[in-house]
């Protein structure tokens, strides 16, 4: 009792206590706020990659793609762990607009959208058909003409205020021409002369904002089988570049992955002996985050390296808590001899400053936590705010696929960082209260007399 | 009335980078029940050091120590704790009272210490009345929540004399309790520790002035460590 009314009582009578708290304060108050919207950006940055592709990639590591998808396809189908299957046929080409000089490098993606909605969140991505992906690839102002499904920064405009993309509530009349070298499987050019490019001009029928940066600014969406024609993955053997998979509820990502990895090992031995079968050797089965890992990847390292230099802090904290506390034993050494002459056991006399430390701890976190909460609560119209009146951004929309900051608060993280902060207060606190402790009564006594 | 202290070839030395210095060389002494006994000696004749011992606050290099029948030289630090909270009050020259408690939670400390975080919730109202009683005896009735820098040094000194009696010492021993006030309030003090005498009172006093020390029933002068008389 005695223990804990002097904490206190300390605690309200130094002023270096504020010193202390305020530390705390700082370095909860950063640490709730930068590991919060980091978290929220990768976390997001992560849900989209994984929408993007579906739980489950299989994928060709050439251009030239593999053969005798279809059959997979259907074996796949039957299997009860699985929702859904779609195969893709992908190149590389040119985009122009017919009559026009301008010319862009993309990415094309042939597919059929329906099943690639069912195996990814295809649909939620496109602009006009999301509730009837049926229709994607039909033009509203010319139904029977080949539509495609662009890029949403292929065209339209993102304001970069705002980050809203300027659309009118339906397609108009866009042509795009796309020119492609077809490829043989064994990876050289399926035609030679005037006719090795093949060449193909669509009608914009919607556009396609997954978030991502790579496929909303480059990548066109074709019909299938246009795309196949394109790539030349028609003849002589029918080829596809991926096959995107769903998994039915309650399967894990592993598990799934580890069956269709046995299906697949399976099919490739039962293909045995079958023209350019060998191009199924060549076929890695992935997990999405194995997929897209050369961009998550890279977020990751950046996530890790935020929480060692947050290590640091915490590192920093700890010494300033230490500073603080010997300075605070330091003058209290006379009082220290007086409790110490009174019978209180050293257990007792470290837990005193061992108390006040973690006074210091809570009243800090509690501090820095809640400034933290409405930091996060208020960032965006913070954000907003600076921007109408100084026109300036933290990030900017035309480059970071972001509507707004992300503000969730994970309630895990902050238990992790309250704890951490208060830990580290008592580890501060520890070497000089265990000092205090083991001070003999007549030398404080004799040093205080001084 | 038997001997509650005995003190036999207490010897103490201190070491300061390469020089010992001997301040106890061989002391004995006895302290019976009820008596009132000053030990005065020139600064540096090693009184306080003395004081310590029997206190239990330090530990001798060599010599034996008996409180009614405790070896005090053989305690663990531990039992020395629980020791001199029960059984031993101390008066200092500076009185150390706790600026951060009121002049009531002064001197409830020892009580607090002895009892323990759930013992005191148990026997909380019976010590506080004891000690407003103390304090009562005292003079200092007016003053249980105020601080003590807002106290005059004799007031200061008798609620140290309080907090020092609150676990009903066997013992009380007071270093120098008038060294840092006026001569009419250190006489206050004086008459105050007389009349604790007069009750059955246990004292053992250290003071260099040797008008002081005439007051006391018995004086033991200390000289380079050794009791001369």
């Amino acid at each position: 009792m005695i223990g804990i009314k002097l904490s206190w009582r300390y605690f309200l009578h130094r002023r270096i206590s504020i010193l202390a708290v305020i530390s705390v304060a700082l370095c909860v108050f950063i640490v709730v706020v930068v590991m919060s919207v980091m978290n929220g950006l990768v976390n997001e940055f992560k849900e989209k990659n994984h929408r993007f592709v579906g739980d489950c990639v299989i994928r060709a590591s050439s251009l030239t793609g593999f053969p005798y998808a279809a059959d997979f396809v259907q074996q796949l189908e039957k299997q009860s762990f699985i929702y859904a299957v779609s195969e893709t046929v992908q190149g590389v080409g040119l985009m122009t607009r017919p009559g026009s000089s301008w010319n862009v490098g993309i990415d094309y993606v042939g597919l059929d959208p329906v099943k690639h909605s069912r195996a990814t969140h295809f649909a939620e991505t496109l602009g006009y058909n999301a509730d009837h992906p049926e229709r994607a690839f039909q033009p509203s102002y010319a139904p029977e003409m080949d539509g495609c499904i662009l890029g949403v920064d292929l065209i339209l405009y993102r304001r970069p205020d705002t980050g809203q993309y300027d659309s009118p509530g339906r397609p108009w009349l866009d042509r795009r021409t796309i020119s492609s070298f077809p490829l043989n499987p064994k990876g050289g050019l399926a035609r030679a002369g005037l006719d090795m490019v093949s060449t193909k001009t669509f009608y914009y029928s919607d556009h396609s904002h997954s978030g991502l940066v790579k496929p909303d600014g480059r990548t066109i969406y074709l019909p299938l089988e246009q795309a196949r024609i394109l790539s030349g993955m028609d003849t002589p053997v029918v080829r596809s570049s991926t096959l995107h998979i769903r998994f039915a509820a309650g399967v894990s990502v592993t598990d799934g992955v580890r069956q269709v990895q046995q299906l697949w090992q399976a099919y490739v031995q039962s293909c045995k002996g079958k023209p350019y079968a060998e191009m199924l050797d060549d076929v890695r089965v992935l997990t999405w985050q194995q997929d897209r890992r050369e961009f998550i990847g890279p977020m990751e390292k950046e996530q890790l390296m935020l929480t060692f230099l947050f290590l640091m802090l915490g590192i920093v904290t700890v010494f300033i808590i230490f500073v603080v506390f010997y300075m605070i034993i330091g003058h209290k050494t006379r009082d220290l001899g007086l409790i110490k002459s009174l019978g209180m056991p050293a257990s007792r006399v470290a837990a005193i400053f061992l108390g006040f430390a973690a006074i210091v701890g809570l009243i800090g976190t509690a501090i820095g936590m809640t400034a933290g909460c409405l930091f996060l609560w208020k960032i965006n119209a913070m954000e907003n705010w600076l921007y109408d009146h100084y026109g300036w951004r933290v990030w900017d929309r035309a480059i970071y696929a972001i509507d707004q900051i992300p503000n969730a608060i994970e309630w895990p993280v902050l238990v992790c960082v309250a704890a951490a902060a208060v830990a580290a207060c008592l580890l501060g606190a520890s070497v000089p209260s265990i000092q205090a402790a083991r001070q003999s009564p007549v030398r404080a006594l004799q040093v205080s007399q001084i | 009335m038997g001997h509650i202290l005995q003190a036999k070839g207490i010897h103490k030395s201190y070491t300061m980078g390469k020089q010992t210095l001997t301040v106890l060389r061989g002391v004995e002494m006895t302290l019976s029940a009820g008596d009132f006994a000053v030990i005065v000696g020139a600064s540096g004749s090693g009184k306080s050091t003395l004081l310590h011992i029997l206190g239990a606050l330090d530990k001798p290099d060599k010599g034996t120590i008996e409180f009614e029948g405790q070896r005090l030289d053989q305690m663990s630090n531990g039992r020395l704790n629980q020791f001199r909270n029960q059984n031993v009050g101390f008066v200092f020259q500076f009185y150390h009272l706790l600026d951060e408690l009121s002049v009531l939670e002064n001197v409830l400390l020892p009580a607090m210490i002895a009892a323990g975080p759930i013992g005191w919730l148990k026997c909380k109202k019976n010590v506080q009345n004891k000690a407003i009683s103390l304090l009562e005896r005292m003079g200092l009735k007016d003053r249980l929540p105020h601080k003590p820098y807002e106290l005059s040094g004799g007031e200061r000194q008798r609620a140290a004399i309080a907090r020092a009696l609150i676990n009903d010492p066997r013992l009380l021993l007071a270093d120098e309790p008038t060294g840092n006030l006026d001569s009419k309030t250190g006489h206050g003090i004086l008459e105050v520790l007389n009349e604790l005498n007069q009750q059955g009172q246990t004292i053992l006093m250290v003071t260099h002035d040797d008008r002081i020390a005439r007051q006391a029933g018995c004086v033991i002068k200390l000289s380079d460590g050794k009791i001369v008389s």
